[in-house]
């Protein structure tokens, strides 16, 4: 329960500065918005083409936009030198890790909820589906999850804005694929069963690089 | 009881050294002072003892935890205030305290939050975004930040640096207090005058070792002044390798 606490105390936190500077939230919103527009113009798009290539710019979308606030997330405590002040904080690290990732996993389910619906209009296709919204949180879980970690780990580095997406989006690409893959079924009306293997894809990843992180984070964290 | 146990503790970074094979016992309720010149490995000593960097070499007990291996219970012992606040721009006094506090599982923690921004002369400003503090208001507020808590051992890294007067003077007081109270404090300072005023012992830290070390009864400011040049002088002459290069 005290690790919980402190996980959830990290979370509010973080929500705390986040609505009043609205740093994250405004620029990853923005960014995503730029790039279904750009997509929708660039593609000109015809209804028959539509389900092809929709899963593909909506997880471009949400991997890029996700990629700007996973840069924010340690880059504020860094500078502030908060990070150390959680560092000092009599606690397993491992929560300092799972506060700030479901931190970054919240604020990107929020842009995605609202860019969701904008997709929808611009690309004239219904993505309100159950199954859809799960892949989407399936596959956020997962971005956010090693997101994060090597996020702690680029902070370090010199070239830090750089040197997160070259860390990461190596990584992610399976969780991608069955993300794309499993999208691509949903639009496409298939049956649970026809698009289970990526599902499970997509569960595994997020179990194994979930556990990764929360294996590792200390090291990461120290000098 | 000793509160600080440090035994052959060496720290490398790379290729270079930054302590060797320090050796420094601190009991309860001890006030050790420790200067150096820059670059001699004072603020690396302070962080591994506050669990931020790991030693390379030898051993460190805290209030009686391994430093390595019982991390947590270590840092629920220590408080530190450093060159960097350590506090969050764009929350209130009050909210940075009340989320440190959380983390520390403090009692009673609004009585606390309230007692400690008094005692910093803050407590006017409890409510406003530390943005829109001062330095010495922001230092200020991070003196409290580091005895919310009430730590056994504070390790103070250069707390007068960048201090207006009330700042340095509510400082003091703290430090004052928490003799009183027996708490055991390692401060690093470049301040000869405000680092002799309130030890028990005072050390003097150069290129990674402590090479010299007075107690209470041979510490007046003049001749600690001169030990202390006296070796950053032979340190120099070492590190160019003597008189004439």
């Amino acid at each position: 329960m005290n690790f919980l606490r402190k996980v959830l105390a990290i979370v509010q936190k973080d929500i705390a500065v986040e609505l009043r500077t609205k740093e994250m939230l405004s620029s990853m919103f923005v960014f995503a918005l730029l790039v279904i527009v750009i997509f929708n113009f660039a593609f000109e798009l015809r209804v028959e083409d539509v389900r092809k290539v929709t899963p593909g710019v909506l997880w471009v979308t949400f991997t890029f936009a996700g990629m700007l606030g996973l840069n924010r997330s340690f880059v504020l405590e860094k500078d502030r030198g908060c990070l150390e002040g959680l560092l000092l904080c009599p606690v397993d690290r491992s929560a300092i890790y799972f506060g700030k990732m479901l931190g970054n996993f919240i604020f990107m389910t929020v842009v995605e909820a609202i860019i969701l619906p904008i997709f929808s209009v611009l690309f004239n296709l219904s993505l309100f589906r159950p199954g859809l919204l799960l892949i989407v949180v399936l596959g956020t879980l997962g971005f956010a999850g090693v997101g994060t970690l090597f996020s702690a780990m680029a902070v370090h580095t010199r070239a830090r804005e750089v040197m997160l997406p070259v860390l990461l989006f190596p990584v992610v690409v399976p969780a991608m694929i069955a993300a794309v893959k499993a999208t691509g079924g949903i639009l496409d009306g298939q049956i649970f069963s026809e698009m289970a293997h990526w599902l499970r894809l997509l569960v595994a990843f997020d179990v194994i690089f979930l556990a990764i992180s929360f294996m590792t984070f200390d090291y990461v964290v120290e000098e | 009881m000793e509160m600080i146990e440090i035994r052959g503790l060496t720290k490398s970074f790379g290729s270079k050294v930054a302590l060797q094979g320090i050796n420094i016992d601190i009991a309860e309720g001890e006030f050790l002072t420790l200067v150096g010149p820059n670059g001699a490995g004072k603020t690396t000593l302070l962080r591994i003892l506050a669990t931020l960097t790991r030693p390379t070499g030898g051993s460190v007990r805290v209030a009686g935890f391994d430093l390595v291996g019982q991390g947590a219970e270590v840092r629920r012992h220590i408080g530190l205030a450093s060159h960097q606040t350590l506090l969050y721009d764009d929350l209130s006094a009050e909210e940075n305290l009340r989320f440190y506090g959380r983390m520390y599982e403090v009692a009673e923690l609004e009585e606390r939050i309230t007692a400690l921004l008094q005692r910093v002369g803050l407590e006017h400003r409890r409510h406003d975004l530390v943005r829109t503090f001062s330095r010495g208001m922001q230092q200020r507020l991070a003196i409290a930040r580091a005895l919310l808590h009430d730590p056994a051992i504070l390790l103070l890294d250069e707390p007068y640096t960048g201090l207006d007067q009330q700042a340095a003077e509510v400082l003091r007081e703290v430090l004052v207090a928490l003799v009183g109270r027996s708490r055991t404090v390692l401060m690093t300072t470049h301040n000869l005058e405000r680092g002799l005023e309130l030890c028990h012992r005072a050390a003097i830290l150069v290129n990674g070792r402590i090479v010299y070390q007075a107690g209470q009864g041979d510490l007046d400011v003049a001749s600690f002044r001169e030990v202390y040049s006296n070796h950053l002088h032979v340190s120099r002459f070492t590190f160019y390798g003597g008189v004439g290069r």
